[in-house]
């Protein structure tokens, strides 16, 4: 969405729930699909005496996002109540953090744009506060009542807030997609947006280029899906520029976006904003964080995507793509690091070009371009996640290190390939040699092999000496065709061009 | 032969242990004393003689086994707002009265471990919202003193039942002065703990940063007894402090020589009851004669605790109290619109006067534009009271001041002033906002030949040397002894 006239600004508040064993207050476990209220505790329900006790897993979880945006873990926070009555709120308040939250400040690094040179851009982070969910009200299957399921209260959640950095929605979903690999990576969420763990409030407005003043945002609510968000933000933006482009002005609301028909719904207007009360919670003692604690987990943090998509630029010279896409989400690049590993293992043969300043350099193009080709591909094919790949690692650079020794041709390999991926065979090897697959190399063998090429294809052999390159490749081809593809291509093109004297 | 209903926990004790008498036999004791007596007190409301003489034979086993403590085969009763499994828990108002509990706060696991007899509930001010008990739904409790005046509040139930001689100790909770100030009025030793002591897990909150569960006793001796029983970390509260458990009859036979008393200029200022005033004289008088010396001592923001303490503890309510919601349990009202509706007359018809008072105040105070000018200036008030305090330790090791400013009153005196009614815990309540301990014991007849108390504040954890003042004190005189016409 984009206009000449209108300036977009957009901030994000995400909403991502913590893995840890228990809820934040209570010793319940949050599994999700357990049937209705059976994970809900004295605690969770709100009995009367009861108190929460704060899950030190959580806060782990918050020091390590603090660490990995590069924010400040606040020494001292404050758990707060936030008061409103609700039927699924049980206490009717929510414990979470107000005036000092868990995290201040910190960045992100977004890529928005495709291709091998997306721009870069920063999203400052205003804050991140622990808190605790809300169970669920179901307005269905009641006859006019409403169900309500406490299973959820009491499940941790990290919120996310974003200064109002964004300028366009493409921006918003790629700083959204960024903070979800970022949550996924660390460990601290699973990330499962269907599920509710991962969700997300925009708050948009709009404003002419060039004025200073943010114009009045509207903030859409629970965007729980990539595609929702781009949708209703770009809705949003039509439609907050159409209404100020018809002399109406745009006043402070909450929105609801209906992925049904597209479209953004007022819920409440600033006037019946809630006065929630928030004050510090005297069931809870300040959480004090060490110098040392900090270190701790600091110590324990794996390396952050940022930090290792350029260490795969300087020290593999992949592409800024290649190592965008190795490194947008931990399992993709644990995948391509444990291939690579492997690999280098079993030990990289000949390096033919000069392209190749090393070994490893070499065998990490390999691995990316399979991991990125081959893999990739057959995975969104028939729609399954990495970790559910027939494919492991180990199997992969069995492929690979075959065709880095030239015991096969880039084509022989992609059989294989399917054939493992079919769940035929326990690896490359066992494949190559049932099928008899393993490249001809022998100079005398591809010698003969040519000249009856040359012998059978008279027709290409006066049209390539007419000056036509295209019969070469006929010829190469026909070669290939009749070795099943186990010729070696650079050898059957080297001896065509001699025998051709081309 | 020990008489049952003035013995001393460790007379008691010793009887069961004797098989001079069985549990069962102490418990059906008390319970038709309960019988008989309380319809004119209106203490209790709930007793299940089941449940009583159950437990009591599982004490008399334990005692049969070789294997009893100190509190095995003791009855005891609770404040109404204590969980306790399968018993109600009304906290004195119509929005819980069908509530049963399930579960035991933290305070009755260990007083159940410790063997110890569930005689009933006792009734308290809604909520442990008020000076009288004439706050409750299930009606005013009566002093045992005199039928026609207040036992205090809110554990006025509490003070009741153990200055009838209903039941040999009682638990109740102080928020402000809830547990001395009952004790005051009823000629009784009560002791609030230093907060954190006593774990809040299962006691229904008022003000969670003030509540403490604390013990009710005849004497000082007994009070120790329980309180040794009653603490100890729990990691449910997170306000629950972890130190080493503590025997608080260890040092009760000390010396008082060279005990430095210091009596603060501001409680001793006008305001207080001329018989109020002689009383406190001559017990000071009592423990100069033991060696102790005593120093005037300034607590300049005493003044401030009143309105510093009615900012806090509504603000703290009036959050706490909005899980009465009529939604998962508790009372709702039979007829609402919608939603809305539904909260509205739920909390309405469930939450007496005083509660909803606080309420009010409470949601004031908290409201967005007046956080700041009220609750973190009542904050900021609360820090500089407890700053007063650590300068008064300076100079002396216990404080000691009347626990109130009048003897008990009439029934109906305050019910329509609520300042007034406030205005009954002027001496308590600072003592809540530094969370000290502080402990009430009688000390006289005034007016009326009702009971004065005797307010000793010490440092943070030092009970022991609190009870330990109030023990060598009760040595010597014989006012913790006297017992209401007719409990005799």
């Amino acid at each position: 969405m984009s206009s000449t006239k209108w300036e977009v600004v957009i901030g994000l508040e995400t909403h991502a729930q913590l893995r840890t064993q228990s809820k934040i207050f209570s010793d319940s476990s949050i599994a999700f699909g357990a049937a209705p209220n059976v994970q809900a505790s004295a605690v969770d329900i709100a009995l009367p005496g009861v108190l929460p006790v704060l899950n030190r897993e959580a806060v782990v979880c918050a020091i390590k996002f603090g660490l990995a945006v590069g924010g400040t873990v606040a020494p001292r926070s404050i758990f707060a109540r936030k008061n409103y009555f609700y039927p699924d709120l049980p206490k009717a308040y929510q414990i979470s953090q107000f005036e000092l939250p868990v995290v201040v400040g910190g960045s992100l690094e977004i890529s928005v744009g495709a291709g091998d040179t997306p721009s870069q851009k920063t999203i400052h982070l205003t804050r991140a506060h622990l808190e605790e969910d809300a169970g669920k009200s179901l307005h269905e299957d009641f006859h006019g009542k409403t169900g309500i399921d406490l299973n959820r209260a009491g499940t941790p959640l990290l919120e996310i807030v974003t200064e109002p950095d964004m300028r366009s929605t493409t921006e918003a979903v790629a700083y959204a997609k960024a903070l979800h690999a970022l949550v996924v990576w660390i460990g601290i969420c699973d990330g499962n947006m269907s599920e509710g763990s991962f969700r997300c409030d925009a708050n948009v407005s709009v404003r002419p280029f060039g004025q200073a003043e943010f114009g009045t945002r509207r903030e859409i609510k629970n965007l729980n899906s990539f595609r929702f968000m781009q949708q209703a933000i770009d809705y949003e933006i039509a439609w907050q520029i159409a209404e100020i482009e018809e002399g109406r002005k745009i006043t402070q609301a909450t929105v609801l976006f209906n992925p049904d028909i597209g479209e953004t719904r007022a819920m409440r207007s600033k006037e019946d904003a809630h006065d929630y009360r928030y004050f510090p919670d005297p069931d809870l003692l300040p959480l004090d964080i060490s110098r040392e604690w900090v270190d701790e987990i600091h110590a324990q943090m794996p390396e952050l995507p940022q930090a290792m998509k350029a260490r795969f630029c300087t020290q593999y010279e992949l592409s800024a793509y290649d190592a965008s896409v190795l490194t947008a989400s931990r399992e993709m690049a644990n995948y391509f690091a444990a291939t690579l590993r492997s690999l280098l293992s079993k030990g990289i043969g000949i390096i033919k070009s000069a392209e190749y300043p090393s070994a490893e350099i070499y065998a990490a193009k390999l691995c990316a371009n399979w991991v990125m080709g081959e893999l990739s591909a057959h995975l969104s094919r028939d729609e399954i996640e990495l970790a559910d790949s027939p494919l492991s690692p180990l199997m992969l650079a069995g492929i690979v290190s075959r065709i880095a020794d030239e015991t096969i041709s880039n084509k022989i390999a992609k059989e294989i390939f399917e054939a493992l991926w079919q769940g035929e065979g326990v690896d490359a090897d066992t494949i190559i040699d049932a099928r008899g697959l393993r490249q001809i190399s022998d100079v005398g063998a591809i010698e003969a092999l040519v000249d009856e090429v040359l012998a059978a294809n008279q027709k290409s052999v006066e049209e390539f000496r007419a000056g036509k390159e295209k019969a070469f490749n006929a010829l190469v081809g026909q070669a290939m065709k009749a070795t099943k593809g186990k010729a070696n291509p650079q050898q059957v093109t080297d001896l065509l061009r001699k025998k051709l004297g081309g | 032969m020990t008489q049952m209903h003035t013995a001393s926990l460790a007379e008691l004790s010793a009887a069961l242990n004797a098989k001079k008498f069985s549990a069962v036999e102490l418990a059906q004791f008390y319970l038709s004393r309960t019988e008989k007596l309380d319809g004119d007190l209106n203490a209790f409301i709930s007793t299940d003689m089941d449940k009583t003489l159950a437990m009591a034979r599982a004490a008399d086993e334990r005692i049969a086994r070789g294997e009893a403590g100190a509190l095995t085969g003791i009855p005891v009763a609770y404040k109404d707002l204590f969980c306790v499994d399968g018993w109600r828990a009304t906290c004195g108002s119509r929005m819980l009265e069908n509530f049963v509990a399930p579960y035991d706060a933290h305070v009755v696991e260990l007083l159940n471990a410790a063997g110890m007899v569930t005689l009933g509930k006792l009734n308290m001010d809604e909520f442990a919202m008020g000076s009288s008990n004439e706050n409750s739904y299930f009606g005013a409790v009566k002093n045992p003193w005199d039928l026609s005046r207040v036992p205090g509040g809110s554990s006025g139930g509490t003070a009741a039942v153990v200055a009838a001689r209903l039941a040999p100790v009682a638990l109740g909770t102080d928020t402000g002065g809830s547990i001395r100030q009952p004790a005051a009025f009823c000629g009784l030793t009560g002791l609030k703990p230093t907060y954190g002591r006593v774990s809040r897990y299962g006691v229904v909150a008022y003000a969670s940063s003030l509540d403490q569960a604390s013990p009710m006793a005849k004497s000082a001796e007994d009070c120790a007894l329980l309180l040794t029983a009653m603490t100890g970390f729990d990691a449910r509260d997170s306000t629950s402090l972890q130190r080493a458990a503590e025997d608080f009859s260890a040092s009760l036979n000390q010396p008082l020589k060279g005990l430095r008393i210091g009596l603060p200029r501001e409680y001793f200022a006008d305001g207080m009851d001329a018989d109020v005033r002689l009383a406190i004289e001559s017990a000071l008088a009592e423990l100069r004669a033991l060696g102790a010396t005593t120093v005037e001592v300034n607590l300049p923001n005493a003044a401030l605790s009143l309105p510093a303490y009615y900012v806090i503890a509504p603000a703290e309510a009036s959050s706490n109290l909005s899980r009465f919601d009529g939604v998962r349990y508790g009372y709702r009202a039979p007829e609402y619109k919608d939603l809305n509706d539904m909260y509205a007359k739920t909390r309405a018809q469930g939450f007496g006067e005083e509660v909803k008072r606080r309420i009010l105040m409470g949601t004031y105070v908290l409201s967005h534009g007046y956080y700041d000018a009220f609750y973190l200036k009542a904050q900021k008030i609360r820090r500089l009271i407890a700053n007063d305090f650590r300068a008064a330790f300076e100079h002396c090791d216990v404080i000691v001041s009347p626990t109130t400013p009048t003897v008990a009153f009439p029934l109906g005196d305050k019910t329509d002033d609520p300042v007034q009614m406030y205005l009954a815990d002027i001496y308590t309540i600072s003592s809540n906002l530094a969370g000290l301990p502080a402990m009430s014991i009688p000390c006289g007849l005034g007016q009326h030949n009702m009971p004065v108390g005797l307010q000793i504040i010490g440092p943070w954890f030092a009970e022991s040397t609190m009870l330990n003042v109030a023990h060598q004190y009760q040595q010597t005189s014989d006012w913790h002894t006297r017992l209401p016409e007719m409990a005799r």
